[in-house]
Protein backbone atom coordinates (compact mmCIF):
# COMPACT_ATOMS: atom_id res chain seq x y z
CA UNK A 1 0.00 0.00 0.00
CA UNK A 2 3.05 2.27 0.97
CA UNK A 3 4.48 1.95 -2.75
CA UNK A 4 0.99 2.39 -4.22
CA UNK A 5 1.17 6.01 -1.94
CA UNK A 6 4.38 7.29 -3.45
CA UNK A 7 3.78 8.12 -6.93
CA UNK A 8 0.15 9.18 -6.18
CA UNK A 9 1.08 11.40 -3.08
CA UNK A 10 3.69 13.44 -5.68
CA UNK A 11 0.74 14.60 -8.41
CA UNK A 12 -1.70 15.10 -5.30
CA UNK A 13 -2.80 18.80 -5.15
CA UNK A 14 -2.49 19.28 -1.81
CA UNK A 15 0.75 20.62 -0.78
CA UNK A 16 0.47 17.85 2.42
CA UNK A 17 0.74 15.15 -0.66
CA UNK A 18 4.38 14.07 0.04
CA UNK A 19 3.51 13.36 3.77
CA UNK A 20 1.62 10.54 2.95
CA UNK A 21 4.02 8.16 2.02
CA UNK A 22 6.17 8.46 5.04
CA UNK A 23 3.99 8.60 8.38
CA UNK A 24 6.06 8.89 11.82
CA UNK A 25 3.45 7.21 13.56
CA UNK A 26 3.36 3.92 12.73
CA UNK A 27 6.37 3.30 10.98
CA UNK A 28 6.50 -0.37 12.09
CA UNK A 29 2.68 -0.97 10.63
CA UNK A 30 3.73 0.78 7.36
CA UNK A 31 6.63 -0.85 7.02
CA UNK A 32 5.44 -4.84 7.39
CA UNK A 33 3.04 -4.56 4.68
CA UNK A 34 5.34 -4.15 1.46
CA UNK A 35 7.52 -6.25 3.16
CA UNK A 36 4.93 -9.29 3.66
CA UNK A 37 3.07 -8.69 0.62
CA UNK A 38 5.97 -8.74 -1.82
CA UNK A 39 7.67 -11.80 -1.09
CA UNK A 40 4.05 -13.30 -0.08
CA UNK A 41 2.50 -12.31 -3.49
CA UNK A 42 4.63 -14.43 -6.27
CA UNK A 43 4.40 -17.68 -4.50
CA UNK A 44 0.93 -17.80 -5.14
CA UNK A 45 -0.36 -18.12 -8.41
CA UNK A 46 -4.00 -16.45 -8.55
CA UNK A 47 -3.81 -13.61 -6.73
CA UNK A 48 -7.57 -13.25 -7.08
CA UNK A 49 -10.12 -14.45 -5.28
CA UNK A 50 -10.48 -18.55 -5.33
CA UNK A 51 -14.76 -17.72 -6.19
CA UNK A 52 -16.44 -20.86 -7.76
CA UNK A 53 -18.99 -20.32 -10.36
CA UNK A 54 -23.06 -19.61 -8.56
CA UNK A 55 -25.07 -21.71 -10.61
CA UNK A 56 -29.00 -21.46 -9.44
CA UNK A 57 -32.55 -20.17 -11.08
CA UNK A 58 -31.58 -16.10 -10.31
CA UNK A 59 -28.02 -16.27 -11.90
CA UNK A 60 -29.74 -18.15 -15.14
CA UNK A 61 -32.66 -15.84 -15.29
CA UNK A 62 -30.26 -12.71 -15.25
CA UNK A 63 -28.11 -14.20 -17.71
CA UNK A 64 -30.66 -14.72 -19.99
CA UNK A 65 -32.27 -11.47 -19.05
CA UNK A 66 -28.87 -9.36 -19.64
CA UNK A 67 -27.05 -11.41 -21.76
CA UNK A 68 -23.25 -10.24 -22.02
CA UNK A 69 -24.05 -7.34 -19.41
CA UNK A 70 -23.40 -10.05 -17.00
CA UNK A 71 -19.80 -10.71 -16.63
CA UNK A 72 -20.19 -13.38 -13.98
CA UNK A 73 -22.07 -15.01 -11.12
CA UNK A 74 -19.84 -16.00 -8.48
CA UNK A 75 -19.66 -17.36 -4.98
CA UNK A 76 -16.95 -17.29 -2.55
CA UNK A 77 -16.95 -18.27 1.49
CA UNK A 78 -20.68 -18.94 0.62
CA UNK A 79 -21.49 -15.43 -0.10
CA UNK A 80 -23.12 -14.84 -4.00
CA UNK A 81 -22.31 -12.10 -5.89
CA UNK A 82 -22.99 -11.22 -9.38
CA UNK A 83 -19.75 -8.92 -11.63
CA UNK A 84 -21.39 -6.73 -14.43
CA UNK A 85 -20.85 -4.41 -16.80
CA UNK A 86 -20.97 -1.13 -15.21
CA UNK A 87 -24.08 0.24 -17.50
CA UNK A 88 -26.14 -3.00 -16.20
CA UNK A 89 -25.10 -2.48 -12.38
CA UNK A 90 -28.64 -0.66 -11.80
CA UNK A 91 -30.63 -1.89 -14.45
CA UNK A 92 -29.59 -5.46 -12.53
CA UNK A 93 -30.61 -3.94 -8.89
CA UNK A 94 -34.10 -2.83 -10.36
CA UNK A 95 -34.30 -6.55 -12.10
CA UNK A 96 -33.66 -8.22 -8.75
CA UNK A 97 -36.00 -5.70 -7.17
CA UNK A 98 -38.61 -5.83 -9.49
CA UNK A 99 -38.74 -9.60 -9.93
CA UNK A 100 -36.44 -11.41 -7.52
CA UNK A 101 -37.77 -9.73 -4.20
CA UNK A 102 -34.46 -7.87 -2.98
CA UNK A 103 -36.28 -5.08 -2.00
CA UNK A 104 -33.73 -3.83 0.61
CA UNK A 105 -30.50 -2.40 -0.76
CA UNK A 106 -28.47 -2.69 2.04
CA UNK A 107 -25.24 -0.79 1.38
CA UNK A 108 -23.42 0.41 -1.64
CA UNK A 109 -19.74 0.79 -1.44
CA UNK A 110 -16.41 1.07 -3.45
CA UNK A 111 -12.59 -0.31 -3.52
CA UNK A 112 -9.38 1.54 -5.27
CA UNK A 113 -7.51 -0.72 -7.31
CA UNK A 114 -5.27 2.10 -8.50
CA UNK A 115 -2.81 -0.50 -10.22
CA UNK A 116 -5.59 -1.72 -12.38
CA UNK A 117 -7.07 -0.46 -15.77
CA UNK A 118 -10.62 0.11 -14.46
CA UNK A 119 -9.78 1.56 -11.20
CA UNK A 120 -12.43 1.54 -8.75
CA UNK A 121 -14.77 -1.84 -8.20
CA UNK A 122 -18.21 -0.52 -7.01
CA UNK A 123 -20.43 -2.62 -4.78
CA UNK A 124 -23.73 -3.06 -4.13
CA UNK A 125 -25.18 -5.15 -1.35
CA UNK A 126 -28.69 -6.45 -1.65
CA UNK A 127 -31.04 -8.14 0.71
CA UNK A 128 -34.23 -9.70 0.57
CA UNK A 129 -36.67 -10.37 3.16
CA UNK A 130 -38.84 -12.45 1.12
CA UNK A 131 -36.30 -15.17 0.83
CA UNK A 132 -33.62 -14.05 3.40
CA UNK A 133 -30.85 -14.02 1.00
CA UNK A 134 -28.17 -11.93 0.09
CA UNK A 135 -26.62 -10.76 -3.16
CA UNK A 136 -23.80 -8.63 -4.34
CA UNK A 137 -23.34 -6.72 -7.50
CA UNK A 138 -20.19 -5.95 -8.28
CA UNK A 139 -18.87 -3.61 -11.25
CA UNK A 140 -15.85 -2.24 -12.13
CA UNK A 141 -15.26 1.47 -13.57
CA UNK A 142 -12.51 3.59 -15.16
CA UNK A 143 -11.82 6.59 -12.96
CA UNK A 144 -14.11 9.98 -14.30
CA UNK A 145 -16.67 6.85 -15.26
CA UNK A 146 -19.72 7.95 -13.97
CA UNK A 147 -22.00 5.21 -12.91
CA UNK A 148 -26.06 5.67 -13.29
CA UNK A 149 -27.17 6.80 -9.53
CA UNK A 150 -29.95 3.91 -8.21
CA UNK A 151 -31.74 6.30 -6.38
CA UNK A 152 -34.67 5.82 -8.72
CA UNK A 153 -34.53 1.89 -7.18
CA UNK A 154 -33.93 2.79 -4.15
CA UNK A 155 -34.25 5.70 -2.22
CA UNK A 156 -31.74 5.12 0.64
CA UNK A 157 -29.22 4.99 -2.28
CA UNK A 158 -28.95 8.75 -1.59
CA UNK A 159 -26.57 9.10 1.04
CA UNK A 160 -24.64 5.65 0.28
CA UNK A 161 -23.57 7.31 -3.16
CA UNK A 162 -22.74 10.64 -1.36
CA UNK A 163 -20.30 9.01 0.82
CA UNK A 164 -18.87 7.30 -1.97
CA UNK A 165 -18.83 10.80 -4.24
CA UNK A 166 -17.03 12.12 -0.71
CA UNK A 167 -14.84 9.08 -0.36
CA UNK A 168 -13.59 8.40 -4.35
CA UNK A 169 -14.44 11.21 -5.89
CA UNK A 170 -16.99 8.60 -8.41
CA UNK A 171 -19.75 10.99 -9.23
CA UNK A 172 -23.08 9.51 -10.05
CA UNK A 173 -25.00 10.65 -12.93
CA UNK A 174 -28.49 11.77 -11.88
CA UNK A 175 -27.87 12.16 -8.78
CA UNK A 176 -29.99 14.97 -7.31
CA UNK A 177 -28.02 15.90 -4.50
CA UNK A 178 -24.28 15.33 -4.71
CA UNK A 179 -22.32 17.15 -2.19
CA UNK A 180 -20.16 15.65 0.34
CA UNK A 181 -21.39 14.50 3.24
CA UNK A 182 -18.58 13.38 5.84
CA UNK A 183 -15.82 15.66 4.52
CA UNK A 184 -16.25 19.26 4.98
CA UNK A 185 -17.74 20.60 1.10
CA UNK A 186 -14.65 22.21 -0.04
CA UNK A 187 -11.84 20.04 1.12
CA UNK A 188 -9.29 19.06 -1.83
CA UNK A 189 -9.15 14.82 -2.89
CA UNK A 190 -10.83 11.98 -1.84
CA UNK A 191 -10.03 10.45 1.23
CA UNK A 192 -10.12 6.62 0.36
CA UNK A 193 -8.31 6.30 -2.50
CA UNK A 194 -5.24 4.43 -2.01
CA UNK A 195 -2.70 7.18 -3.11
CA UNK A 196 -4.15 9.57 -0.26
CA UNK A 197 -2.05 9.44 1.93
CA UNK A 198 -3.03 8.75 5.80
CA UNK A 199 -1.57 11.75 6.60
CA UNK A 200 -2.26 14.02 4.07
CA UNK A 201 -4.78 17.01 4.81
CA UNK A 202 -6.26 19.88 2.79
CA UNK A 203 -3.62 22.20 4.53
CA UNK A 204 -5.57 25.63 3.05
CA UNK A 205 -8.84 24.10 4.31
CA UNK A 206 -7.46 23.47 7.79
CA UNK A 207 -5.34 26.69 8.06
CA UNK A 208 -8.68 28.76 6.72
CA UNK A 209 -11.37 26.96 8.98
CA UNK A 210 -8.75 25.81 12.40
CA UNK A 211 -6.83 28.62 12.32
CA UNK A 212 -3.45 26.29 13.11
CA UNK A 213 -0.70 25.71 11.08
CA UNK A 214 -1.21 22.25 10.62
CA UNK A 215 -3.55 19.28 12.16
CA UNK A 216 -0.82 16.81 12.78
CA UNK B 1 -44.03 47.19 10.58
CA UNK B 2 -46.87 46.36 8.09
CA UNK B 3 -49.75 44.42 8.08
CA UNK B 4 -48.23 41.60 6.94
CA UNK B 5 -46.12 40.66 10.61
CA UNK B 6 -47.83 37.74 11.30
CA UNK B 7 -48.23 36.60 7.91
CA UNK B 8 -46.12 33.11 8.33
CA UNK B 9 -42.86 33.09 6.21
CA UNK B 10 -40.51 30.29 6.03
CA UNK B 11 -37.79 30.00 8.67
CA UNK B 12 -34.54 28.21 8.59
CA UNK B 13 -33.48 27.10 11.50
CA UNK B 14 -30.15 25.69 12.47
CA UNK B 15 -30.18 22.47 15.14
CA UNK B 16 -27.12 21.68 16.93
CA UNK B 17 -24.02 20.59 16.43
CA UNK B 18 -23.57 21.73 19.95
CA UNK B 19 -27.71 20.98 21.21
CA UNK B 20 -28.74 18.59 23.74
CA UNK B 21 -31.09 16.62 22.29
CA UNK B 22 -28.93 15.99 19.09
CA UNK B 23 -27.26 13.63 20.99
CA UNK B 24 -24.09 14.34 20.02
CA UNK B 25 -22.99 16.69 17.05
CA UNK B 26 -25.50 16.29 15.12
CA UNK B 27 -26.45 19.45 13.18
CA UNK B 28 -30.05 19.75 11.42
CA UNK B 29 -31.13 22.52 9.25
CA UNK B 30 -34.75 23.18 9.59
CA UNK B 31 -37.12 24.83 7.60
CA UNK B 32 -40.19 25.74 9.61
CA UNK B 33 -43.25 27.39 8.34
CA UNK B 34 -44.57 28.51 11.75
CA UNK B 35 -44.06 25.78 13.84
CA UNK B 36 -44.03 23.30 11.09
CA UNK B 37 -41.88 21.51 9.68
CA UNK B 38 -40.97 21.75 5.51
CA UNK B 39 -37.85 20.11 5.64
CA UNK B 40 -34.50 19.38 6.76
CA UNK B 41 -30.81 18.95 6.00
CA UNK B 42 -28.65 16.60 8.11
CA UNK B 43 -25.43 18.13 8.10
CA UNK B 44 -22.72 15.57 9.76
CA UNK B 45 -18.80 13.89 9.51
CA UNK B 46 -18.47 16.69 12.19
CA UNK B 47 -16.88 13.05 14.23
CA UNK B 48 -15.40 11.79 11.33
CA UNK B 49 -11.96 10.00 11.99
CA UNK B 50 -11.91 7.89 8.96
CA UNK B 51 -11.66 4.74 10.59
CA UNK B 52 -12.33 3.21 7.26
CA UNK B 53 -8.29 4.51 5.73
CA UNK B 54 -7.34 3.73 9.33
CA UNK B 55 -8.28 0.19 8.90
CA UNK B 56 -6.20 0.21 5.49
CA UNK B 57 -3.12 1.31 7.27
CA UNK B 58 -3.53 -1.45 10.34
CA UNK B 59 -3.02 -5.12 11.04
CA UNK B 60 -5.92 -6.77 11.54
CA UNK B 61 -5.75 -7.29 15.12
CA UNK B 62 -4.79 -3.61 15.31
CA UNK B 63 -7.53 -2.21 14.10
CA UNK B 64 -9.72 -4.31 16.09
CA UNK B 65 -9.93 -1.78 18.73
CA UNK B 66 -10.79 0.93 16.64
CA UNK B 67 -13.96 -0.46 16.12
CA UNK B 68 -15.04 0.55 19.45
CA UNK B 69 -15.14 4.22 18.72
CA UNK B 70 -18.10 3.75 16.36
CA UNK B 71 -20.89 2.96 18.02
CA UNK B 72 -19.25 3.39 21.19
CA UNK B 73 -22.62 2.95 23.31
CA UNK B 74 -22.54 -0.36 21.90
CA UNK B 75 -18.91 -0.87 21.54
CA UNK B 76 -19.10 -5.09 22.23
CA UNK B 77 -21.28 -5.19 18.87
CA UNK B 78 -18.98 -3.50 16.81
CA UNK B 79 -16.22 -5.88 18.13
CA UNK B 80 -18.52 -8.76 17.42
CA UNK B 81 -19.25 -8.13 13.60
CA UNK B 82 -15.48 -7.24 13.15
CA UNK B 83 -14.38 -10.12 14.28
CA UNK B 84 -17.21 -12.37 12.88
CA UNK B 85 -16.25 -10.70 9.47
CA UNK B 86 -12.34 -11.44 9.58
CA UNK B 87 -13.19 -15.50 11.21
CA UNK B 88 -14.77 -15.60 7.68
CA UNK B 89 -12.12 -14.50 5.20
CA UNK B 90 -10.37 -16.56 7.50
CA UNK B 91 -12.67 -19.66 7.13
CA UNK B 92 -12.67 -20.19 10.99
CA UNK B 93 -15.12 -20.38 13.65
CA UNK B 94 -14.90 -19.19 17.58
CA UNK B 95 -14.74 -22.29 20.08
CA UNK B 96 -18.23 -22.86 21.76
CA UNK B 97 -16.97 -21.27 24.90
CA UNK B 98 -16.03 -18.27 22.95
CA UNK B 99 -19.45 -18.25 21.41
CA UNK B 100 -21.48 -18.28 24.66
CA UNK B 101 -19.67 -15.57 26.18
CA UNK B 102 -19.82 -13.17 23.23
CA UNK B 103 -23.89 -13.44 22.95
CA UNK B 104 -23.62 -12.86 26.45
CA UNK B 105 -21.43 -9.82 26.60
CA UNK B 106 -23.25 -8.48 23.10
CA UNK B 107 -26.68 -8.78 24.58
CA UNK B 108 -25.51 -6.86 28.22
CA UNK B 109 -24.61 -4.29 25.89
CA UNK B 110 -27.88 -4.11 23.98
CA UNK B 111 -29.58 -3.62 27.37
CA UNK B 112 -26.64 -1.07 28.50
CA UNK B 113 -27.39 0.74 25.08
CA UNK B 114 -30.92 0.63 25.15
CA UNK B 115 -30.62 1.97 28.80
CA UNK B 116 -28.64 5.31 27.95
CA UNK B 117 -31.78 5.55 24.85
CA UNK B 118 -34.41 5.50 27.29
CA UNK B 119 -32.85 7.35 29.68
CA UNK B 120 -31.80 10.29 27.02
CA UNK B 121 -34.89 9.41 24.96
CA UNK B 122 -36.99 10.40 28.27
CA UNK B 123 -35.09 13.65 28.90
CA UNK B 124 -35.66 15.08 25.34
CA UNK B 125 -39.43 14.80 26.19
CA UNK B 126 -38.75 16.12 29.41
CA UNK B 127 -39.40 13.48 31.94
CA UNK B 128 -36.19 13.72 34.00
CA UNK B 129 -36.35 10.63 36.25
CA UNK B 130 -36.06 7.88 33.89
CA UNK B 131 -32.40 8.84 33.30
CA UNK B 132 -31.27 8.44 36.74
CA UNK B 133 -33.14 4.97 36.56
CA UNK B 134 -31.33 4.32 33.27
CA UNK B 135 -27.86 5.13 34.32
CA UNK B 136 -28.34 3.14 37.82
CA UNK B 137 -29.15 -0.39 36.02
CA UNK B 138 -26.71 0.72 32.95
CA UNK B 139 -23.98 0.90 35.73
CA UNK B 140 -24.20 -2.76 36.97
CA UNK B 141 -24.11 -4.22 33.19
CA UNK B 142 -20.79 -1.68 33.26
CA UNK B 143 -18.95 -3.25 35.93
CA UNK B 144 -19.36 -6.71 34.56
CA UNK B 145 -18.01 -5.70 31.65
CA UNK B 146 -15.11 -3.89 33.88
CA UNK B 147 -14.60 -6.62 35.64
CA UNK B 148 -14.39 -9.18 32.67
CA UNK B 149 -11.72 -6.74 30.95
CA UNK B 150 -11.09 -4.04 32.59
CA UNK B 151 -12.77 -1.55 30.53
CA UNK B 152 -16.61 -0.12 30.91
CA UNK B 153 -17.21 1.98 27.27
CA UNK B 154 -14.57 0.65 24.39
CA UNK B 155 -14.18 -2.90 26.08
CA UNK B 156 -12.23 -4.68 23.32
CA UNK B 157 -13.40 -7.71 24.74
CA UNK B 158 -13.31 -9.90 21.56
CA UNK B 159 -10.46 -11.32 19.71
CA UNK B 160 -10.23 -12.37 16.20
CA UNK B 161 -10.93 -16.01 16.04
CA UNK B 162 -12.59 -16.23 19.93
CA UNK B 163 -12.46 -13.66 23.05
CA UNK B 164 -9.62 -11.82 24.57
CA UNK B 165 -9.58 -13.03 28.06
CA UNK B 166 -10.93 -16.05 30.09
CA UNK B 167 -13.92 -15.28 32.23
CA UNK B 168 -12.94 -14.35 35.69
CA UNK B 169 -14.72 -16.36 38.82
CA UNK B 170 -17.94 -15.57 39.36
CA UNK B 171 -18.97 -14.30 35.57
CA UNK B 172 -21.97 -16.65 35.05
CA UNK B 173 -23.11 -15.21 39.05
CA UNK B 174 -22.87 -11.68 38.36
CA UNK B 175 -24.55 -12.31 34.72
CA UNK B 176 -27.53 -14.21 36.63
CA UNK B 177 -27.82 -11.43 39.61
CA UNK B 178 -27.98 -9.00 36.45
CA UNK B 179 -30.95 -10.76 34.72
CA UNK B 180 -32.55 -11.09 38.04
CA UNK B 181 -32.24 -7.54 39.26
CA UNK B 182 -33.19 -6.33 35.70
CA UNK B 183 -36.52 -7.49 34.85
CA UNK B 184 -38.45 -5.84 37.61
CA UNK B 185 -36.96 -2.70 36.39
CA UNK B 186 -37.48 -2.48 33.19
CA UNK B 187 -41.63 -2.79 34.52
CA UNK B 188 -40.54 0.05 37.19
CA UNK B 189 -39.70 2.12 33.72
CA UNK B 190 -42.82 0.94 31.86
CA UNK B 191 -44.60 2.11 35.12
CA UNK B 192 -43.13 5.87 34.29
CA UNK B 193 -43.59 5.75 30.96
CA UNK B 194 -46.14 3.78 28.90
CA UNK B 195 -49.49 4.98 30.37
CA UNK B 196 -48.09 8.46 30.97
CA UNK B 197 -50.48 10.97 29.40
CA UNK B 198 -47.47 13.43 28.57
CA UNK B 199 -45.31 10.50 27.46
CA UNK B 200 -48.22 8.84 25.21
CA UNK B 201 -48.71 12.21 23.92
CA UNK B 202 -46.38 13.58 22.73
CA UNK B 203 -45.20 10.10 21.32
CA UNK B 204 -48.30 8.44 19.48
CA UNK B 205 -48.21 8.88 15.99
CA UNK B 206 -45.13 11.03 16.01
CA UNK B 207 -42.50 10.17 13.36
CA UNK B 208 -44.45 7.46 11.58
CA UNK B 209 -42.72 5.32 9.11
CA UNK B 210 -44.30 2.36 7.47
CA UNK B 211 -42.70 -1.12 6.82
CA UNK B 212 -42.45 -0.33 2.95
CA UNK B 213 -40.90 3.28 3.95
CA UNK B 214 -38.36 0.93 6.03
CA UNK B 215 -37.52 -1.08 3.34
CA UNK B 216 -37.24 1.83 1.12
CA UNK B 217 -34.91 3.50 3.39
CA UNK B 218 -32.49 0.65 4.34
CA UNK B 219 -34.15 1.36 8.02
CA UNK B 220 -33.13 -1.65 9.96
CA UNK B 221 -33.28 -2.42 13.89
CA UNK B 222 -36.28 -1.36 15.94
CA UNK B 223 -37.56 1.38 13.86
CA UNK B 224 -38.42 -1.42 11.06
CA UNK B 225 -39.76 -3.97 13.64
CA UNK B 226 -42.03 -0.95 15.50
CA UNK B 227 -43.51 -1.02 11.97
CA UNK B 228 -44.31 -4.69 11.72
CA UNK B 229 -41.46 -6.44 9.59
CA UNK B 230 -40.52 -8.82 12.03
CA UNK B 231 -37.03 -9.16 11.22
CA UNK B 232 -34.00 -9.78 13.49
CA UNK B 233 -30.54 -10.96 11.68
CA UNK B 234 -30.38 -12.90 15.08
CA UNK B 235 -33.04 -15.31 13.52
CA UNK B 236 -32.98 -14.62 10.25
CA UNK B 237 -29.52 -15.16 9.48
CA UNK B 238 -28.39 -16.68 12.87
CA UNK B 239 -24.50 -16.18 14.24
CA UNK B 240 -22.35 -16.99 17.33
CA UNK B 241 -24.82 -19.56 18.43
CA UNK B 242 -27.85 -17.45 18.43
CA UNK B 243 -30.40 -20.36 17.18
CA UNK B 244 -29.79 -22.52 19.93
CA UNK B 245 -31.70 -19.53 21.90
CA UNK B 246 -35.22 -19.57 22.83
CA UNK B 247 -36.50 -15.88 22.56
CA UNK B 248 -39.30 -13.93 20.46
CA UNK B 249 -38.69 -10.80 18.00
CA UNK B 250 -41.00 -8.31 19.17
CA UNK B 251 -42.74 -5.91 17.01
CA UNK B 252 -45.93 -3.50 16.71
CA UNK B 253 -47.67 -2.11 13.96
CA UNK B 254 -47.88 1.51 13.80
CA UNK B 255 -44.45 2.32 13.20
CA UNK B 256 -44.36 5.54 15.21
CA UNK B 257 -42.23 6.81 17.86
CA UNK B 258 -44.59 5.30 20.62
CA UNK B 259 -43.93 1.38 19.01
CA UNK B 260 -40.72 1.96 18.99
CA UNK B 261 -40.61 2.80 22.79
CA UNK B 262 -42.46 -0.53 23.43
CA UNK B 263 -40.31 -2.28 20.98
CA UNK B 264 -36.94 -1.50 22.54
CA UNK B 265 -38.34 -1.86 26.09
CA UNK B 266 -39.43 -5.53 25.09
CA UNK B 267 -36.53 -6.04 23.67
CA UNK B 268 -34.16 -5.55 26.67
CA UNK B 269 -36.82 -8.27 28.12
CA UNK B 270 -35.69 -10.75 25.38
CA UNK B 271 -32.16 -10.17 25.95
CA UNK B 272 -32.45 -11.18 29.90
CA UNK B 273 -33.79 -13.92 28.53
CA UNK B 274 -30.91 -15.04 25.89
CA UNK B 275 -28.50 -13.93 28.96
CA UNK B 276 -30.22 -16.57 30.93
CA UNK B 277 -29.78 -19.28 28.84
CA UNK B 278 -26.39 -18.67 27.71
CA UNK B 279 -25.29 -18.20 31.48
CA UNK B 280 -27.09 -21.46 32.41
CA UNK B 281 -24.85 -23.77 30.19
CA UNK B 282 -21.59 -21.68 29.70
CA UNK B 283 -19.55 -24.86 27.48
CA UNK B 284 -15.78 -25.21 28.86
CA UNK B 285 -12.95 -25.27 26.46
CA UNK B 286 -10.67 -23.28 25.13
CA UNK B 287 -11.59 -19.52 24.37
CA UNK B 288 -9.59 -19.02 20.98
CA UNK B 289 -10.18 -20.75 17.69
CA UNK B 290 -7.09 -21.48 15.40
CA UNK B 291 -6.16 -18.16 13.68
CA UNK B 292 -2.02 -17.94 13.88
CA UNK B 293 -0.41 -15.00 15.62
CA UNK B 294 0.42 -13.12 12.32
CA UNK B 295 -3.75 -12.88 10.62
CA UNK B 296 -3.42 -12.98 7.04
CA UNK B 297 -6.65 -14.14 5.35
CA UNK B 298 -6.61 -15.11 2.11
CA UNK B 299 -7.35 -12.91 -1.05
CA UNK B 300 -11.06 -12.55 -0.75
CA UNK B 301 -13.61 -10.53 0.60
CA UNK B 302 -17.16 -10.90 2.48
CA UNK B 303 -19.85 -9.16 3.97
CA UNK B 304 -20.78 -10.10 7.59
CA UNK B 305 -23.57 -8.36 9.58
CA UNK B 306 -24.75 -8.67 12.97
CA UNK B 307 -28.35 -7.15 14.86
CA UNK B 308 -26.48 -4.15 16.26
CA UNK B 309 -28.78 -2.51 19.43
CA UNK B 310 -29.10 0.17 16.04
CA UNK B 311 -30.07 -2.23 13.60
CA UNK B 312 -28.06 -4.29 10.60
CA UNK B 313 -24.34 -3.63 11.44
CA UNK B 314 -22.35 -4.96 8.27
CA UNK B 315 -18.64 -5.11 7.43
CA UNK B 316 -17.72 -5.66 3.75
CA UNK B 317 -13.80 -6.65 4.47
CA UNK B 318 -11.96 -6.98 1.30
CA UNK B 319 -8.35 -8.93 1.91
CA UNK B 320 -5.41 -8.59 -0.55
CA UNK B 321 -3.42 -11.60 1.21
CA UNK B 322 -1.60 -9.32 3.30
CA UNK B 323 -1.43 -8.80 6.71
CA UNK B 324 -3.45 -5.71 6.82
CA UNK B 325 -6.76 -5.34 5.11
CA UNK B 326 -6.88 -3.69 2.09
CA UNK B 327 -10.64 -2.50 2.36
CA UNK B 328 -13.08 -2.30 5.33
CA UNK B 329 -15.90 -0.99 4.76
CA UNK B 330 -18.76 -0.45 7.65
CA UNK B 331 -22.28 -0.52 6.72
CA UNK B 332 -23.66 1.75 10.10
CA UNK B 333 -27.02 1.22 10.69
CA UNK B 334 -27.07 4.43 12.51
CA UNK B 335 -25.99 6.42 9.21
CA UNK B 336 -28.47 4.53 7.43
CA UNK B 337 -31.64 5.43 9.84
CA UNK B 338 -30.52 8.49 10.02
CA UNK B 339 -31.52 9.78 6.28
CA UNK B 340 -34.68 8.59 6.89
CA UNK B 341 -35.51 11.95 9.56
CA UNK B 342 -36.56 13.97 6.94
CA UNK B 343 -39.22 11.70 5.82
CA UNK B 344 -40.49 11.03 9.42
CA UNK B 345 -40.73 14.98 10.39
CA UNK B 346 -41.92 16.84 7.64
CA UNK B 347 -45.15 18.26 8.52
CA UNK B 348 -44.30 17.58 12.08
CA UNK B 349 -43.75 20.17 14.64
CA UNK B 350 -40.27 21.46 15.76
CA UNK B 351 -40.69 19.42 19.42
CA UNK B 352 -41.26 16.51 16.90
CA UNK B 353 -38.38 16.76 15.57
CA UNK B 354 -36.41 15.95 18.95
CA UNK B 355 -38.63 12.98 19.57
CA UNK B 356 -37.83 11.55 16.09
CA UNK B 357 -33.94 12.06 16.80
CA UNK B 358 -34.66 10.33 19.85
CA UNK B 359 -36.27 7.65 18.94
CA UNK B 360 -34.23 6.83 15.62
CA UNK B 361 -31.21 6.05 18.42
CA UNK B 362 -28.44 7.38 16.43
CA UNK B 363 -25.14 7.55 18.06
CA UNK B 364 -22.74 10.24 16.19
CA UNK B 365 -19.64 8.32 16.28
CA UNK B 366 -21.32 5.70 14.32
CA UNK B 367 -22.76 7.73 11.91
CA UNK B 368 -19.71 9.75 11.22
CA UNK B 369 -17.09 7.17 11.71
Amino acid sequence: MADEQKPGGSEAPSPAGGEGPKPPAAPAADAAKPASAKPAAPPKPPPSMAATPWESDLAGELKERFGDGIAATSTYLGQNFIVTKPAFAVPVLEYLKLEADFDYLVDITAVDWPKRGERFDLIYVVYSFPHNERVRIKTQIEDGFEPRTAIGVHLTANWLEREVFDMFGIRFAGHPDLRRILMPEDWEGHPLRKDYGILQQDMRWVQENLGIESGQ
Amino acid sequence: MPDTFLDSTELVLNMGPQHPSTHGVLRVILKLDGEKVLGTDCVIGYLHRGVEKIAENRTYAQFNPYVDRMDYVAAVSNGLGYCLAVEKLLNVEAPPRAKAVRVILTELNRIASHLLWLGTHALDIGAITPVFYCFREREEALKIFEQYCGARLTTHAFRIGGLQYETYDGFERDVKEFCRMFLPKVDEYEELLTNNRIWVGRLKGVGILTGDECKEYGVTGPVLRAAGVKWDLRKAQPYSGYEQYDFEIPTRENGDTYDRYIVRMQEMRQSVRIMEQAAEGIPAGPILGKVGKVIKPPVGEAYVSIEAPKGELGYYVVSDGSTQPYRVRVRPPSYVNLQALDKMVRGALVADVVAVIGTLDIVLGEVDR
